[in-house]
């Protein structure tokens, strides 16, 4: 019993560090359309603010907090720049965005090998946050239940951003039908600005979490990029809730599946499981109705 | 009107979704054939164009000076340029003077066959030393037995394997698996859970242990691989945790080690009650791990910075010095260290840089090597090597706890092992 419950909880687990990778490009890619490659790098920034906001605060109990805000104004900022430099050029085409992006995260990959070197740096969790926690039968690691609870915040604060502010509403009128939007007098170019801040800002935010559970590298991002494309696609573009429930379908599959076999064939069982459900629904799990004709 | 972003790019069209997966795909095969052996074509043998006539002679060194191993080999390729320099300052070899070529292998083993070429053809070195994963190694050979050149190669591996053109100065299959199991069994340990990275070494690593355990009444309580580079060690941990085993074999490599170590710190085990033996944690990976995520942990390798000989003195404030005060010193570092001494102790014994020469004069060459007194076996082109398991220290040091009484013979076929049968074929 305790092994279902300790699987469970990785799978949860796993499943919210997904989400966190996946938020912010479900606003910038579910929601805009912009596949933007360079997501992953965008979170490795957010690493390595957390890294260098140690440096600067010796106590990591200070730290994490200070390097969450940081990582999500770093983030931010350079997707900010990103949009402004480059994607926005390329709005009608998707294909030339992605690679053009895929050369930005390599240039920023070896930018960060520069500057913080070849070795993975190593950012010490704060005290409150080594060690388990026991529960029924199982061992529970702090730093996991503290990322599931910043998921749990990023998805309560995008939810409330997008339902209940100004800008969240000119944010879906934007998406649902640009040209009437515009015509009711929103500025769509600053919506746009506005929402790939705040989706490479999430970026930067899960970035930030990923040194709870492993060593910083120049890659950290870009083995979190394919998952969270796939979290996105699964949930269906757009949709937070489908989001939220793609990650921890996936998380808990994978999970219980690695479990029972190796990490290798889990890993292949959930992509084939994937392929399949994309033929029965390529939509995803829930779509945005609108009448437009788009 | 000027409107950059027109409707077209909203549209949720099937191809858009299927793109990131198409290139996740492409990604994925790209990475995954990353590792493809050299397919330099060389022509048949042709004659060593190795010039030895003047005032010095040319030496080749080939690591990985960038990508994703250049963290362990950078530091290794310093050691090798001290070792060179040393050499200079005392006087060279034969009256000659040492000139070292270094080339950049990428961490590809492609590149390090390309560049092996080239030092082999173009350059005309007398010897290389370089090599770091057993692929880079695995793409070098051809070119060095093709052109009958000298490779010299540092760095602990797997075994199965024994080339005329390589001497391998690192620690082979029966010099640390085996004495590190030695130690577990001794201590009492009866179950093992093995855990690795999803590649040639740990998997050939684990079947020598797994044949030893058969032999030995150790059960393996379960097996796991981890991806190259994979982060997410929570579902390994658990089962490790509920296996209940006496111990922990380890040989996960890279940046999953501080993953790994995290979560199983998180859940709750401990060094003392399931200590895990790693085969690849030194100096350097404590470092990037972080010490405190390790203490009390016990890990294998013929050379510790701590070792107490007086080359290792030597050699430890001879490279603090040279490159720096918080530089630390580890087994791969050593080993090629001690390659570099080793082709100057079989050249001076041979009189002649010349390949069949030297590979004549090898067997029984010794060297005092930082690590202690080594002895080149002549048949098999490996060393002898005093197996050392140490416990890391809160300060980043390993502290030998255990050491092999007396040095332990080459065997890289594992053919004095009555329970290794069968595994010789690979």
């Amino acid at each position: 019993m305790d092994v279902v419950i300790g699987q469970a909880f990785t799978g949860l687990s796993t499943g919210s560090i997904l989400l966190l990778a996946a938020l912010g490009l479900s606003l910038t890619f579910g929601q805009m359309g912009v596949i933007n490659m360079a997501h992953g790098e965008l979170m490795m920034a957010g690493s390595y603010t957390a890294y260098v906001t140690q440096q600067v605060f010796s106590a990591s109990g200070v730290s994490l907090p200070v390097s969450l805000v940081a990582g999500f104004a770093l983030g931010g900022l350079m997707g900010l720049a990103l949009e402004t430099l480059l994607i926005r050029h390329m709005y009608h085409r998707s294909l030339d965005t992605l690679l053009a992006t895929f050369g930005v995260g390599l240039v920023l990959q070896q930018l960060a090998r520069d500057v913080f070197g070849a070795p993975a740096v190593n950012v010490v969790a704060p005290g409150w946050l080594t060690g388990g926690v026991a529960v029924l039968g199982t061992v529970i690691p702090k730093a996991r239940l503290f990322m599931m609870a910043l998921a749990v915040v990023c998805v309560v604060a995008l939810a409330v951003v997008l339902k209940a502010t100004p800008l969240g509403r000119r944010i879906r009128a934007t998406v649902q039908n640009r040209d009437l939007a515009e015509t009711a007098g929103i500025p769509t170019r600053r919506i746009d600005r506005a929402t790939f801040f705040i989706g490479s800002g999430l970026a930067g935010v899960a970035g930030v979490a990923l040194t709870l559970i492993g060593s910083t590298s120049p890659t950290i991002g870009q083995s979190y990029l394919i998952d969270a494309f796939l979290v996105v696609v699964v949930g269906g573009l757009g949709q937070i809730k489908g989001a939220v429930i793609a990650a921890a379908a996936l998380g808990l599959l994978n999970s219980f599946v690695e479990f029972s076999t190796t990490a290798s064939v889990a890993k292949v069982i959930l992509f084939v499981v994937i392929v399949i459900f994309l033929q029965i629904r390529p939509q995803g799990l829930f779509t945005v109705r609108t009448r437009s004709l788009a | 009107m000027a409107d950059p972003a027109p409707k077209g790019h909203l549209m949720r069209s099937r191809h858009l979704v299927v793109l990131p997966a198409v290139i996740a795909a492409a990604t994925l095969l790209l990475t995954g054939c990353g590792n493809r052996a050299g397919d330099t074509s060389t022509p048949a043998a042709k004659a060593s164009c190795v010039d030895t006539s003047g005032s010095t002679v040319k030496v080749g060194s080939v690591y990985s000076l960038s990508g994703s191993t250049a963290l362990n080999e950078v530091p290794i390729n310093d050691s090798v340029k001290m070792a060179v320099d040393e050499i200079n300052t005392s006087g060279g070899i034969l009256g000659k003077q040492l000139q070292l070529i270094t080339e950049d292998g990428a961490s590809e083993p492609t590149v390090f066959a390309e560049k092996a070429q080239k030092l082999v053809s173009s350059d005309c070195v007398a010897a290389t030393f370089g090599g770091y994963t057993s692929a880079s190694r695995k793409a070098m050979l051809p070119v060095f037995e093709d052109d009958n050149a000298l490779l010299y190669y540092g760095q602990q591996y797997e075994g199965l394997e024994a080339s005329k053109n390589i001497f391998y100065t690192g620690a082979t299959a029966n010099q640390q698996i085996v004495p590190a199991l030695d130690y577990l069994k001794q201590k009492g340990v009866r179950s093992l859970y093995l855990v690795g990275s999803d590649y040639v070494f740990p998997r050939t690593s684990n079947a020598i242990v797994k044949a030893y355990a058969a032999a030995n009444g150790i059960t393996i309580k379960g097996e796991d691989y981890v991806p190259l580079g994979g982060t997410d060690f929570s579902t390994v941990v658990n089962k490790i945790r509920t296996a209940g085993a006496d111990a922990v074999f380890n040989v996960v490599v890279g940046d999953s080690l501080t993953s790994f170590f995290r979560e199983y710190n998180s859940a709750g085990l401990k060094a003392a009650t399931m200590p895990v033996m790693s085969m690849v944690v030194g100096e350097q990976e404590v470092a990037s791990i972080g010490a405190q995520n390790l203490v009390g942990q016990p890990t294998t390798a013929a050379y510790f910075e701590t070792v107490d000989t007086p080359a290792n003195k030597k050699y430890v404030a001879d490279f603090t010095a040279k490159y720096g005060q918080n530089r630390v010193t580890a087994d791969s570092m050593a080993g090629a260290y001690a390659a570099v001494y080793a082709w100057k102790a079989m050249v001076e014994k041979a009189k002649s840089f010349d390949t069949a020469a030297i590979q004549q004069a090898a067997g029984g060459v010794t060297v005092e090597a930082p690590e202690g007194t080594i002895t080149v076996d002549g048949t098999n082109h490996h060393i002898t090597k005093t197996t050392r398991i140490g416990v890391i220290q809160a300060d980043g040091q390993i502290s030998t706890e255990w050491q092999s009484p007396g040095v332990v013979a080459p065997d890289p076929f594992l053919t004095s092992y009555p329970w290794a049968k069968g595994l010789q074929t690979g």
